[in-house]
């Protein structure tokens, strides 16, 4: 009703007046639009995080909630940058997205690259790369589990197969050496779909005349491809390193169905360490210490990365 | 070489087409494979599954399925021999096993918990997704960029730090182990994706449909609500499908926050156990079911998946 009368009054008034007066019934109707949403994520995500650096600063433990509280300052920050165990945590975390990464970048790009060929079906083909990104992480991880068994496993099958070893030695599970490479070969076989569709866009987003303008000039395919394909691609590229190397500093569901860690802790990815910490050993305050390190330096890192990736939009 | 002739003016050759899809359908069998591999197992007997060499031609058996929905006691010949006739096949398959069936497993309650938090937490973050992306859209909001990247950047969080205070809050409130609680955090999770998908959309429809239907006579609420929602129809739509298969996969905050009554299946899966070790027909057979939802989603969606997946960054 208030509306109706405010548009009625609004169209009868000069136009510089009536701006104003929608102005101001759109600017509430903005509001009351947004702040449910807004609203929602400061209690589900935001008061959460202040609670957390509340509790990295004590010795608190959720499963003694009726022990006194013990203010310890920056004692737990202190320990957490002393631990030998984080340190190897983060190395892990690090030789994980690392190499995931550099696979699935260059697996990806070359998908791409040769889809954009587009031969007869490659519709349907490219439909089902694309399938395990869709899927859950933890089945996923699960299922894998199985394939890697040794001896009954297909993917143990497969290599010994391949490559002449004993089929009771492919142990890609058990293996100190082979179960950091585990994860890491799911991840890809996971995530290459996902660098390869942003690659795709990024290839089909480079404007025919450029090609031919270099066709003109003579420039040869090497030439092109170093000159204008790539180059093109890159804010594309750097885009799906962007979002895989956040989501896989992250990294949880996969990781802990396949190996939970282990063996040892040679597959303890950072988000296993926390877990770990804060639901096995039951260190609320210091796990929330950690927890917000994590939280800092993935920000961080994206925060940098949108940097440059903007510099290389302006190019 | 001949590959390179990527986007020259020289279409590519039929044999470098012939080399390109040589190597994409080798490439998508090694992604489909595994999947295949997994609808197999569930049709096999557990003693083919874990038969070495693996088994690829078998006589196909329903026991996974049986198994994945019972739990089975295992009981005397004599004690089965003195029970009526079998009532029906997974009945009869369990007797030859030495078992007997005991009652429903919790796979069904899991499945359910699933489609309930999956549907609830996707109707709530569209509902609010839409109407943020709209004000976002068309009104001057103050602060507008960093709102829109605050509401961004509580998707970047590591789900097990933020999973540590939620459990201290759910207890507090009672919400561990409830459907609500979990419903309430797949909403704040998807609402990020929601108002950033949707934003795109409601940003391609242009402003002209609202401003003539204002002139008509409309209110502002009207004119979103007969002409923008109609014409967002479509990303709406994908918008849930997103969400949807976000809250339809989720593990972590599932596994932490969930132990019985609110459960879901992903975390569920995983402990089926049967005898001596994993089930693995009926973990491939849970797994099955639990995946087909998502290959239906995924090509229904596969025009719409580049904008998904990016936050509506790249959009062709």
């Amino acid at each position: 009703m208030l509306n109706r009368t405010a548009d009625n009054v609004a169209r009868a008034t000069p136009e510089p007046l009536a701006k104003k007066i929608r102005g101001i019934s759109d600017k509430g109707l903005a509001w009351l639009f947004i702040s449910p949403t807004i609203l929602l994520l400061l209690a589900i995500n935001i008061f959460p995080l202040f609670w957390a650096i509340y509790l990295s600063f004590t010795n608190y433990r959720a499963n003694r909630p009726n022990e006194v509280v013990k203010n310890l300052g920056l004692a737990n920050y202190q320990r957490i940058l002393g631990d030998h165990d984080i340190w190897i945590a983060m190395q892990t975390t690090a030789h994980f997205v690392f190499w995931t990464i550099l696979l699935q970048t260059v697996i990806g790009f070359t998908l791409a690259w040769v889809i954009d060929r587009k031969f007869r079906g490659h519709a349907f083909w490219t439909t089902i790369i694309l399938v395990p990104m869709m899927l859950s992480p933890a089945v996923v991880g699960n299922f894998w589990r199985f394939l890697y068994e040794p001896q009954i496993g297909l993917f143990s099958y497969v290599i010994s197969f391949v490559t002449g070893i004993p089929p009771t030695n492919v142990q890609m599970l058990s293996n100190v050496e082979l179960a950091p490479w585990a994860i890491i070969i799911v991840d890809t076989w996971m995530w290459t779909p996902y660098v390869m569709l942003i690659c795709l866009a990024g290839l089909r987003s480079i404007p025919e005349y450029i090609y031919e303008a270099a066709e003109v000039d003579r420039a040869s395919n090497w030439r092109q491809f170093w000159s204008i394909t790539l180059p093109m691609a890159l804010p594309f590229i750097m885009l799906a390193v962007l979002f895989r190397g956040i989501e896989n500093f992250k990294m949880f569901d996969m990781v802990n169905l396949l190996t939970g860690g282990g063996p040892g802790s040679t597959t303890e990815v950072a988000s296993i360490t926390l877990k770990r910490q804060a639901f096995e050993s039951w260190r609320t305050g210091y796990s929330s210490a950690f927890a917000i390190i994590l939280f800092v330096a993935v920000f961080g890192l994206a925060n940098i990365y949108v940097k440059a990736l903007n510099k290389v939009k302006q190019r | 070489m001949s590959l390179t002739t990527a986007h020259s003016v020289v279409a590519p050759s039929s044999n470098a087409k012939l080399i390109a899809g040589t190597i994409i359908i080798a490439y998508a069998l090694i992604s489909i494979v595994p999947l295949l591999w997994i609808f197999a197992t569930s049709f096999k007997t557990p003693p083919d599954s874990i038969a070495y060499p693996p088994k690829i031609v078998f006589q196909p058996s329903i026991e996974g399925y049986c198994n994945l929905f019972t739990t089975r006691t295992r009981q005397t010949p004599e004690y089965i021999n003195a029970l009526g006739p079998a009532t029906g096949f997974c009945d009869e398959t369990v007797r030859k096993r030495n078992m007997v069936i005991a009652g429903p497993s919790n796979f069904l309650p899991r499945f359910v918990n699933s489609l309930i938090i999956a549907f609830g937490s996707t109707f709530c973050a569209v509902f609010l997704g839409t109407l943020s992306a709209y004000g976002f859209s068309r009104f001057k909001v103050p602060l507008a960029d960093d709102l829109l990247f605050f509401i961004l950047s509580t998707r970047f969080m590591p789900p097990i730090a933020v999973a540590i205070p939620i459990y201290l809050m759910y207890r507090e409130l009672g919400l561990s182990d409830t459907a609500l609680g979990m419903i309430l955090l797949y909403t704040a999770v998807n609402v990020s994706l929601a108002v950033w998908l949707l934003k795109g959309f409601i940003d391609e429809i242009p402003r002209e449909y609202e401003e003539a239907a204002m002139i008509d006579g409309y209110t502002r609420l009207q004119a979103f609500w007969r002409t923008v929602l109609p014409q967002a129809t479509t990303g709406i739509a994908a918008t849930a499908i997103f969400c949807l298969i976000f809250a339809w996969n989720e593990y972590a905050f599932a596994a932490l926050l969930t132990s019985g009554t609110a459960q879901t299946a992903p975390p569920f899966i995983p402990t089926i156990i049967g005898e001596g070790g994993q089930d693995w027909p009926a973990v491939a057979a849970g797994t099955t079911i639990f995946l087909v939802p998502i290959l239906v989603f995924t090509i229904l969606l596969r025009k719409q998946l580049l904008r998904g997946i990016t936050f509506g960054a790249v959009r062709k």
